[in-house]
Order: structure tokens, then sequence, then C-alpha cells
């Protein structure tokens, strides 16, 4: 189905300005289905900023943010989970006292209508364990399904946060900076995590550690100062002058 | 070891008409009455983080709907109990979509705010509400012909409902639903991005505190025959909040525990000690200190570390 549309997420225009500081200025981003896109740049580039707008936890000023084609600019951040959109956090942002099981299940439940169920509880529902767990087992957190999250090492949040996002299989997800703090070993565990991510799934990824992000990359966003300075394939953009006086020059 | 400890105190709820006098069932009556008003106070600060210093409005409302209806309009108790707690649902909806347009301080200050009306309204209107007089003359109602004016009879009446009252609002907090309103609760934003709805989970939850409310409420002046504005007052809600913090805000049957210490002091150490509130501030100073998440969880902690168990 997905096929039928050209892109997945088209970001036209988009500006955000927090009082006199313009965080998003006049962005657009055009992302195709199945798309591997890797948004770089300095800190207070508005990364994180413009993910904030996608997801619909804020709302941008002016511009217009399309999804498979649909106007999702003023939808509210649930609406847009039930489109198809799921995201992670730079600050983890699990639930701590629950299981990891339980954790992965909420996001299940979020797009189920089982959701405003009030008579049965919670552990009567075999089929959303199971899917929970099979989205454990994906991210090879399976041993760990009945811990706490508060129980369970930094690196394996990571994952946890990964296999909540993925659980609802998205259309679209949001990876802000995926990476951050892990280890060697934690780091290519997850990088080949998000390469075996389904090509029904787009990907836009926020991350800093380039060696291990370009790797995923296809394509490549680099912001400063709230603007795209250069955009286009992998190769192209690391190679053009500009984001080497940005980004990777010193 | 922990389903026998609620095993036990559920069966001493049999106890109090068998070998009590009626002083003590009667006050078991009303500990019961407030802990099912707990209870559904709790849904909003424990499981809902919605912290409601207006939550005597939906009891005092059914209270003040069912003893209008009865006394003059001679609706029967039926009919009465029935539009009571449609009335305070409505009551409940409409100022849960008011004071849920702003969170913690803003909620807490709204819900005080709607309460202060109602309770002004009662004093004042004393033409439909007879003021400070407060409405006498109510009777009880007879549920399949049998007469509760026996303290035991009520007695029994009371627990029938608070144990449905337990048990709904228990399957509720682990319901599906349940769950995702402690996910509001913690992370809003994050139960968002996952789609769930967070203003809509609130609005619910607050109108289905409201509705065990009103049953609280009906409950409250059958036991009393009698109603007065103190009951919608700020005093009434702020002593259910301080049960709820006291008894373990968040756990089962926490405000439960604490409504029955409020009510003990407030009515049984109140013979003894003229200044009872001040014993209230000083044991729930002590209760602060001692076990900050409150009485159940204190002592379930407690027993945990005398058992030698980890964490």
């Amino acid at each position: 189905m997905s096929d039928a549309f050209e892109y997945a997420l088209e970001v036209i225009n988009l500006r955000k300005a927090f009082g006199g500081l313009t965080v998003t200025n006049d962005v657009s981003v055009k992302v195709r289905p199945g798309e591997r896109r890797l948004i770089i740049g300095p800190n207070g580039a508005g990364k994180t900023t413009l993910f904030n707008q996608i997801s619909g936890d804020l709302r941008p000023n002016s511009g217009l943010i399309r999804f498979f084609g649909a106007d999702i600019t003023h939808l509210l951040p649930y609406r847009r989970a039930h489109c198809g959109i799921s995201r992670t956090y730079q600050i983890i942002t699990l639930f701590a006292a629950d299981t990891l099981e339980h954790n992965v299940s909420l996001g299940l439940l979020g797009l189920k209508r089982s959701r405003w169920q009030m008579w049965r509880p919670m552990s009567f529902y075999p089929d959303i364990r199971s899917e929970a767990r099979r989205a454990l087992d994906s991210v090879g957190l399976l041993h760990l399904a009945e811990r706490p999250i508060s129980d369970i090492a930094y690196g394996e949040r990571r994952r946890a946060e990964l296999a909540v996002a993925l659980a609802q299989k998205p259309r679209l997800v949001l990876l802000d900076e995926p990476l951050a703090g892990l280890s060697n070993t934690e780091r290519s565990t997850v990088k080949s995590l998000i390469a075996s991510i389904s090509r029904d799934t787009t990907v836009i990824m926020i991350e800093h550690d380039m060696d291990t992000a370009l790797d995923l990359a296809e394509t490549v966003t680099l912001l400063n100062y709230g603007r795209v300075i250069v955009d286009g394939k992998r190769d192209a953009v690391i190679a053009d002058e500009r984001t080497r006086e940005v980004y990777l020059g010193t | 070891m922990k389903w026998l400890g609620a095993a036990l105190l559920g069966g001493s709820l049999l106890l109090p008409p068998l070998f009590a006098g009626d002083f003590y069932v009667n006050l078991a009556s009303q500990i019961l009455i407030a802990a099912i008003f707990s209870l559904s106070l709790n849904l909003l600060v424990g499981f809902g983080g919605m912290t409601s210093l207006g939550h005597a409005s939906y009891l005092g409302v059914s209270a003040y709907i069912s003893a209008l209806l009865t006394t003059r309009y001679g609706f029967g108790h039926g009919a009465a109990a029935f539009i009571s707690i449609t009335g305070t649902v409505a009551v409940a909806s409409f100022f849960g979509m008011i004071a849920l347009r702003a969170s913690g301080l803003g909620f807490l200050m709204i819900t005080l705010a709607l309460s202060q009306v109602l309770w002004g309204l009662a004093y004042r209107m004393s033409n439909v509400t007879n003021g400070d007089n407060g409405i006498t003359g109510l009777t009880r109602p007879s549920p399949f012909g049998l007469s509760l004016d026996s303290p035991a009879a009520f007695y029994w009446f009371v627990l029938i409902v608070a144990t449905v009252a337990f048990l709904m609002m228990t399957i509720f907090v682990s319901s599906a639903f349940g769950s995702s309103l402690k996910g509001v609760r913690d992370q809003p934003r994050r139960m968002a991005a996952l789609g769930f709805n967070p203003s809509l989970i609130r609005w619910i939850t607050f109108v289905y505190a409201g509705f065990w409310a009103a049953i609280s409420g009906l409950l409250y002046v059958y036991y009393h025959k009698y109603i007065h504005p103190t009951s919608l007052s700020i005093t009434s809600s702020a002593e259910a909040l301080l049960g709820v913090i006291a008894g373990g805000a968040g756990t089962l049957g926490g405000p439960a525990v604490g409504a029955a210490l409020v009510l003990l002091l407030k009515n049984y150490v109140s013979a003894y000690i003229e200044r009872w509130n001040m014993l209230l501030g000083l044991v729930f100073l002590f209760i602060v200190l001692v076990m900050p998440a409150g009485i159940v969880p204190g002592f379930s902690k407690l027993m945990t570390t005398l058992r030698g168990e980890p964490r």
C-alpha cells in the first residue's frame, strides 16, 4: 500500500520559534517509504525539536507535515501513533517499576481497542503477552521479560525502548540517539538491531556517533541553527564542503 | 501469607454485628462508608496522579439530591437513588471537563473552587437546601422489604455495597484501562506517543471516581438520616485526602485503612480528647516521617525487612 505514495513523510517549510529563538527555520525534508534517514547536526541544531513536531509533542508555528499524503500537522500525538508513527526518546522514558513485558504490552495496547477495557485484568490478554514476548525476543531481551526496568542495565533499557517502539509495527519510527551512552559491544548489538528493521518501516534517526550511524543511513540531512544545510544521498552529504564546515570540520 | 492477611482482615469485617454493641457497629458502618469514599478519591490521587481537594462535592451532591427528592418531592428511594447517582455523575463529568484543563496544583485549586461553589450554594440557597439547618426527617430505604433501621441490618447492607465497590475498583485499576491510567500518571507524553489519549483517560477516571463518591454519598445520607452543608465542605474533602495519603495512595487497601484511622480518631478518640484534630495532626506527622508512602506500604515494607528478604 505504501508503494502508492512517493513519500512516507513530507515536512514542508516548517517553522517553530520559542520566543525570539527560531529552532526550526523553514525546514523541508522528504523521506521515501522504507528509507533510512540520518539527521545530524551540532547540539542545538533543532534535531529533537523537529522530531517533537513530527510526533506531535510540539506544534509548529507554520508549515506542513504530511504522512503518506495525509496532512497530520494538527493531529494530536496519540492520533499520529494510530497513523503509524512511533518514536524513542533521547532520555529513556520507560516505566521503571514495571517489567519489560509490561512496558512492551503497554505499547501494544496503545493501538488496540482493548485499551478501554475496564473489567478484565491486564494479565488476561494472552495475545498481547505473547506478542510482547516476541518483540522482546527480537531485541534479545526475552530472558529479562519478567524483570522490572529498574533492574536492568542501561544498554538493555535502550534495547527495551526499541522493542516498545518496534512492537507497534510502525510505518515510521523516529529514533532519537538510539546509541547514546552505549559501550562498544552494545553499540554493535543495537546497530544490527536497527539494520534488521523491516523495510515496511521507514526509519529516521538522530545520532551523534557518525561512524556507526553512517553505516545505517542511506540518506543524510544536516541541520544547523534550525536550518537544513545539506540534504541528500549519504556519500554526497559527507563529501559536501558544508558538512565538513559544520559538523566534521575541526 | 499476603492472602492470609487479606482473608483475616476480610473475615474480621463480619464480626462487628455479632459481637460488638450498637455504638461500634455504627462506627464500623461509618468506616466502611468513608472507605468507599476514600477508595474513589484514591482512583484520582493514587492511580491517576490527580490530587483533588473537592471530592466531597460528589458525596454531598448525591446525598442532597436523594434527601431533597425523598422529603420534598415524594420520590421513592429507588428512583431517588437512581437520579442522585445519574445527577452526580453528570456533575462530575462537567466539573471534570473544567478541572482537567489544568494539572497538578492548578487542578487542585479548580477542584477546590468548584466544591466551594457547591458548598456555598448548599449554605445560601436555603429555600432549596434549608441552609445551615440541613435537611432532616430522612428515612433509610428498605431494599426487598428488609428494614435497614437497626444498626446491624444497616451494617450488612453497607458491607455488601462496600465489598462490591472494593472489587469493582480493584478490577478497574488492574484492567487494561487501569494500566493506561497509571501510565498516564507517570509519563503522559510517552503514553500519548504510544497511542493513548491522556485527557480522555483522565476524564473517564474522574467520572468513575465521581460515581463511587455518589454511592458513598447515598450510604452517608442513609446512615445519618440528615444532611448538612459541612458534608460538602473543604474539611470533608481534606479528611478524605488525608485518609488516602495516610493509608497509602495508589495502593488498593491503603485508603480504607486511612479512612478508618481518620474516623476512629474523629469519633472514638474525640470522646476522650477534646482536641482530636491535634492528635490527627500528630498521627499524620508520624506517618509522613516514618512511613512516607503510607501505612499499608510502610507495614508491608516492615514485614519484608523483618522476614529478612531482600528489597
